[in-house]
C-alpha cells in the first residue's frame, strides 16, 4: 500500500485526553494513517473513522466526558456515526459517548469508589459487527482497565432491552486461572464492559486495546481491534 | 503589616532568619529592607532552597562522568541513553505538606517533580513514589495513606505519565512525620533540551499558567521547620493542585519548545515567582525587570510580598524573544491557558519589581542565590551498632516465621496501593511495579528506561555510611533484575534537624557512604532534594537517605520475566548464605532492631550484576535480588501465588542465615532446565548454587534430611495481601 491509499483514522483529542498518542501510534501499527483532529475542529478532516481515547477531557470536570460530550468536534462525530461510519470510544470515549447518548446507559462511581488500574479479562459478546469481525464470540481477551468512573448502569427496562438487542460486545469474564482478583472491577451491571449501538458501527469499551499492540508491553490483544477499525475507515 | 514597611530583626526572626543571618542580609543590601524584600531573602535562604546545611557535604558526590549532560543545579539532572536520546530525571520530597494535608500534599509533590522535568524539554514517561508510614495503628495513620495514595493517583492518573514504582515501609519513627518522595523521569532528544536562563537582555517574560493566589505562601520556609503541635495551624500553606492543568501545561510548554518559541523556562516551585525569577536571572547573569500589577491573579487586593511568595501551583516563568511574543501566546491560548508578560531581561544583576506606579523591591541576585549562608555545622560520627545478641536460632518452627515474616507490614505487597495508579498509560512499560525495578521503552523506540527507588532505613539508622551504601547496591542490583545498566542517581536524603549534632552526623555518613557507592558502580549523581527538619516533638525519623536509580537496556529483546515456570531450575548467586543484622526477619518476627550491617563488596557486587544483566538480556532467566525476606520471601514472591518450588540448603547453612538473611549481594535466578547450561556458563568463576526446582502447590525447603519449610504457595502469597488490604475495600 502506498502512502496515499492507507485508510485515515481520526483520533480526537480533547483537553485532557491522555491516550491520544497512544491512539495514535495504535492505528498507524495497525496500517492507518492517523489523524489527530483537535476539539475545536468542525470536521474530522476526511477520516473514515474515529477514535475518541481515553484521559481526563477538560479535567473530567462536573462528570467524566459531560463537558467533552459539548466540544465542537462532536456535531461531526455525531453525524459521522449517525450515517453509520465506525466510531471506538475507549475508556474516556466511552464515558463521552454515553454523555452524548450514541450508546445507552450511565457510568457511575466504581463499587470500590477508587481507581483501578489492572489488567483484566474480557469476553467477545458480538463478531458479526465491522470492528469486531476479526474477533469470534467467546475469544477472551487480557486488556488494563484504568479507571474510576467504569462502573456501567442502566435502569432494569433499557438493561433487558439491551440485552435483548445484543448490544453487549464485551463482558468482563474471570481468567480460568486460580487469581482470585475480581473479574469485572467496576461493578458494571451484568459484567458489561463493552456496547455497541443498534447500528452496530459504535464501540465503546472500557479496557484500553491500544496499550496491548506490541508484544514487549504485555501481549497483543488489542490488534485484532485496530485492524478492523483501519479496514472499517 | 504593609508589604513596604521596613524589616526588623524580630520580623526576620518570625521568618526563620538567625540573628546573624539578617547581619549578613542588611550587608549586601547595605540598608534595610523592606518586608517584601526580607520575604524574598528568607525564602531563598531557607534550607529548603539554600541548602545552607547540606551544601559542603553534598560537593562529595562524584556528579561528572562520560554519560552526563546535566548534573545538579538545574531543575533536573540529564544523562545520556544512546541514539539521541537523553533522559531527564529528579526526585524531590513533599513531606511536611502531605502530613498536614495528605491528599493535596502528596498531589503537588508530584505536579512539582513533573514539572522540573518537562520544563528541561523533556516528555514525562513515568513516576515513582518512595513513601514511609508510620504504624498503622498510629493516630490517622489510615487517614495519611489513604490521602497520599489518593492524592498520588488522582494527580499521575489524570495527567496521564504512568506511575511504575517505588516503595512503601513503615516504622513507628515515622508516627509524626510520614514522607513523600516523588521521583519522575522523562525523555529528550539531546538537541532539545532547555534551562532555567534569563539570558538576552531585552527578551519578554512570560507567565504562564494557572493564576496566583494566596495559598503556599511560606512552603518553603514551613519545609525548613521541625513539627510541632501546632503544625496542623500551617494547613493554609499547603498547596492545592489541578492536574488537569498540569496536563495543559506539558503539553503547551513541550510545544512551545518544538516550535523554537523558549529561550529560557523554569516552573514556580518552592518560593514561587521568587526562586524562578532569581534562580533563572542567576543562571544567565542577567537582571530581570517585573511589573508585578500584571501578574494574574485568583483574587483582589494581593501584595507584591504574596505576589512574589505565593506557591500556587502549575505555573511556570518563560524568556522569550519579543518577536515571538504574539506566537507564545497564541500556542498558550490554544491550551487554554493564561500567558501574560510580566516583565523583561535588562543588563545588570539586579531583579527590580514594579507595583502600583513604584518600586516594590530592588534587590541583587547574586547575595540571594549564590551567597546564601553556608554552614558546617557540628556533627558526631555515629559509631555503627554493635552486633546485638540474638536469641538461638537452630531449632524453630521455620514455617511458622516465615507466615509472620509475610503478614507483617514489613514485607505487606503494596499492591493495594499501585492498582489505584494508572500504570501503563503511554503504552510503553514492560515491566510495571511490583518487580525489582520498573522498565520502559522510550516511545517509538526498542531502548529500555529502567528505575527504582530504595532505602532500608534502619539500616541506615544502625549504621548510616553502610545503610547508604547499600541502598546503592540494592538500586544497582535491581536494575539488573530487569537487565539494565546503570546511568545516573538522584537522591532525596530526609533526615532530622540538622541543628542536632547526631542527626547531622547521620546526614555526614549517609552522604559518604552513597558518594563512596556512586564511585565505586561509576553511576554519577546529577540531580536530588534535602528534606531537614523531619522530626515531630524532638523525635527524628529514621534517617532515610531514599537513592532513586536510572539504568539503560540498549535494546530490549524480551520482556524480562519475574515469575517463577513450573520445571525452572533455581538458583541462587553469590554466598549460600545471608546476614541477619537489620534484617526484615530480625524485626518482624523477633522484634529486634539490631545490626551489624554488612559493608557492600563492591567488586563482586559489580561482578554479579554484571552476570544477572546479561542473562536477564538474553530472556534466560527470571531474576530476583534478595533483600527484604531473604530467600524465602523472594521465592514467595516470585512465585506470583501459583507457583511453588522444592529446594534443598547446604548442611552446613545455619537455617535463619539461609531463609531469611540478607545483604551480600545475592540473586534468586531460575532458569527452565534447557537453559542450565548457560546459566552455568555464565556464572563460571562466580559462586552458583543449584538448589532445586519451581513447580507443585507448596514452598518445600529442605537441609539434609529435616524439612524446613513446609508450606501452600496461595496461602503464603496471600499473607502478603492481607496489610494493606484494606486500601481496596470500598
Amino acid at each position: 500500500m502506498t502512502e496515499l491509499c492507507r485508510p485515515r483514522v481520526a483520533v480526537v483529542i480533547f483537553p485532557g485526553s491522555n491516550c491520544d498518542r497512544d491512539a495514535l501510534a495504535a492505528v498507524a501499527a495497525a496500517g492507518g494513517e492517523a489523524i489527530p483532529v483537535w476539539h475545536r475542529a468542525g470536521d474530522l478532516a476526511g477520516c473514515g473513522a474515529v477514535v475518541l481515547p481515553g484521559g481526563f477531557s477538560y479535567g473530567d470536570y462536573l462528570r467524566a466526558g459531560a463537558i467533552a460530550a459539548h466540544a465542537p468536534i462532536m456535531k461531526a462525530v455525531r453525524k459521522h456515526a449517525e450515517r453509520g461510519g465506525p466510531v471506538l470510544g475507549i475508556c474516556n470515549g466511552f464515558q463521552i459517548l454515553l454523555e452524548v447518548g450514541l450508546l445507552p446507559g450511565a457510568m457511575l462511581m466504581n463499587r470500590s469508589l477508587r481507581f483501578v488500574c489492572r489488567d483484566v479479562h474480557v469476553r467477545v459478546e458480538r463478531d458479526d459487527l465491522p470492528l469486531l469481525r476479526h474477533l469470534r464470540v467467546g475469544d477472551v481477551m487480557r486488556l488494563p482497565v484504568a479507571c474510576k468512573e467504569g462502573n456501567w448502569f442502566a435502569a432494569p427496562e433499557l438493561l433487558d432491552e439491551i440485552e435483548r438487542l445484543g448490544a453487549v460486545a464485551l463482558r468482563y469474564c474471570g481468567a480460568g486461572d486460580v487469581s482470585d482478583l475480581a473479574a469485572n472491577p467496576t461493578g458494571a451491571l451484568h459484567d458489561i464492559a463493552g456496547l455497541v449501538n443498534r447500528g452496530g458501527n459504535v464501540l465503546g469499551m472500557m479496557p484500553h486495546p491500544e496499550r496491548r499492540v506490541h508484544a514487549l508491553l504485555g501481549g497483543q490483544d488489542g490488534c485484532a481491534l485496530f485492524r478492523a477499525l483501519v479496514e472499517a475507515a | 503589616m504593609r508589604w513596604d514597611a521596613p524589616a526588623s530583626l524580630e520580623l526576620a526572626r518570625e521568618h526563620g532568619l538567625s540573628m546573624e543571618e539578617y547581619g549578613r542580609v542588611l550587608a549586601a543590601l547595605g540598608r534595610v529592607p523592606n518586608l517584601t524584600e526580607l520575604g524574598i531573602f528568607a525564602a531563598l535562604w531557607s534550607e529548603h532552597c539554600s541548602y545552607k546545611s547540606s551544601r559542603l557535604h553534598l560537593s562529595k558526590f562524584p556528579t561528572r562522568g562520560p554519560r552526563v549532560v546535566q548534573g545538579p543545579g538545574e531543575n533536573a539532572g540529564v544523562v545520556v541513553l544512546g541514539d539521541g536520546w537523553v533522559t531527564v530525571f529528579k526526585m524531590e520530597s513533599h513531606n511536611h505538606p502531605s502530613f498536614i494535608e495528605p491528599y493535596q500534599g502528596a498531589a503537588t509533590g508530584v505536579g512539582g517533580i513533573l514539572r522540573d522535568v518537562f520544563t528541561m524539554g523533556a516528555r514525562p514517561i513515568m513516576l515513582l513514589d518512595s513513601l514511609r508510614f508510620g504504624e498503622l495503628e498510629a493516630p490517622r495513620m489510615h487517614h495519611l495513606v489513604e490521602g497520599v495514595v489518593r492524592g498520588i493517583g488522582d494527580y499521575g492518573n489524570c495527567v496521564g505519565v504512568p506511575t511504575v514504582g517505588g516503595e512503601v515501609d513503615f516504622h513507628r519513627s515515622y508516627n509524626g512525620n510520614i514522607l513523600v518522595n516523588a521521583m519522575c523521569v522523562g525523555v529528550a532528544r539531546a538537541d532539545g533540551l532547555f534551562y532555567g536562563r534569563a539570558s538576552g537582555p531585552g527578551n519578554r517574560v512570560v507567565y504562564l499558567g494557572s493564576k496566583t493566589g494566596r495559598d503556599g505562601i511560606h512552603g518553603a520556609t514551613m519545609a525548613s521547620d521541625v513539627f510541632d503541635e501546632a503544625a496542623s495551624a500551617k494547613r493554609p500553606t499547603v498547596q492545592v493542585g489541578d492536574p488537569f492543568t498540569e496536563k495543559l501545561l506539558i503539553e503547551c510548554c513541550l510545544e512551545l519548545m518544538r516550535g523554537g518559541l523558549v529561550v529560557g523556562i523554569q516552573d514556580m516551585g518552592a518560593a514561587g515567582l521568587t526562586s524562578s525569577a532569581f534562580e533563572m536571572a542567576s543562571r544567565a547573569g542577567c537582571g530581570l525587570d517585573l511589573d508585578l500589577d500584571k501578574v494574574p491573579v485568583r483574587e483582589g487586593g494581593m501584595t507584591p510580598y504574596e505576589l512574589m511568595l505565593s506557591e500556587s501551583q502549575e505555573r511556570m516563568l518563560l524568556v522569550t524573544a519579543p518577536a515571538q511574543l504574539a506566537d507564545v501566546i497564541a500556542v498558550c491560548e490554544r491550551w487554554g491557558l493564561d500567558a501574560t508578560e510580566i516583565g523583561a531581561v535588562v543588563e545588570g544583576s539586579e531583579v527590580r519589581a514594579r507595583f502600583a506606579g513604584r518600586e516594590a523591591f530592588r534587590l541583587p541576585v547574586t547575595p540571594l542565590v549564590n551567597d546564601a549562608p553556608r554552614y558546617e555545622r557540628p556533627f558526631v560520627r555515629n559509631s555503627p551498632a554493635p552486633p546485638v545478641p540474638l536469641p538461638p536460632l537452630d531449632d524453630r518452627d521455620w514455617g511458622a516465621d516465615l507466615r509472620t515474616l509475610l503478614a507483617s507490614p514489613a514485607l505487606a505487597s503494596a499492591r493495594p496501593v499501585w492498582q489505584q495508579y494508572d500504570q501503563s498509560v503511554g503504552a510503553a512499560t514492560v515491566v510495571g511495579p511490583g518487580a525489582d525495578a520498573a522498565l520502559l521503552l522510550v516511545p517509538g523506540t526498542r531502548i529500555g528506561l529502567a528505575a527504582t527507588t530504595d532505602c532500608n532505613a534502619l539500616a541506615c539508622a544502625l549504621d548510616p555510611r553502610c545503610g547508604a551504601a547499600q541502598a546503592v547496591a540494592e538500586a544497582v542490583r535491581n536494575l539488573a533484575c530487569v537487565g539494565a545498566e546503570p546511568i545516573g542517581v538522584t537522591d532525596c536524603l530526609n533526615f532530622g534537624s540538622p541543628e542536632s549534632p547526631r542527626v547531622m552526623g547521620q546526614f555526614v555518613a549517609a552522604v559518604e557512604g552513597m558518594a563512596e557507592a556512586c564511585r565505586e558502580f561509576e553511576v554519577p549523581v546529577v540531580s536530588g532534594n534535602v528534606s531537614f527538619y523531619n522530626e515531630t516533638s524532638g523525635c527524628p525519623i529514621l534517617p532515610t537517605p531514599t537513592v532513586g536509580m536510572v539504568g539503560v537496556v540498549p535494546e530490549v529483546r524480551s520482556a524480562p520475566r519475574c515469575r517463577l515456570e513450573p520445571g525452572d531450575i533455581v538458583f541462587v548467586l553469590g554466598a549460600p548464605e545471608g546476614a541477619l543484622g537489620a534484617t526484615r526477619y530480625l524485626q518482624a518476627v523477633l522484634g529486634i532492631e539490631g545490626g551489624p550491617v554488612p559493608a557492600v563488596d563492591f567488586a563482586a557486587e559489580r561482578r554479579a550484576a554484571a552476570i544477572v544483566r546479561a542473562l536477564v538480556r538474553a530472556g534466560l532467566v527470571a531474576a530476583k535480588d534478595i533483600t527484604d525476606g531473604g530467600l524465602a520471601g523472594a521465592l514467595v514472591e516470585l512465585s506470583g501465588g501459583t507457583t511453588g518450588a522444592t529446594i534443598a540448603v547446604p548442611e552446613e547453612a545455619a537455617p535463619a542465615r539461609v531463609l531469611f538473611g540478607e545483604w551480600r549481594g545475592r540473586y534468586v535466578l531460575a532458569a527452565p532446565p534447557q537453559g542450565e547450561a548457560a546459566v552455568a556458563r555464565a556464572c563460571a568463576g562466580a559462586p552458583l548454587a543449584r538448589l532445586g526446582t519451581a513447580g507443585g502447590q507448596e514452598l518445600v525447603v529442605r537441609r539434609a534430611e529435616t524439612e524446613l519449610v513446609r508450606e501452600k504457595i496461595a496461602a503464603l502469597y496471600r499473607l502478603r495481601e492481607g496489610c494493606l488490604g484494606w486500601l481496596l475495600s470500598g
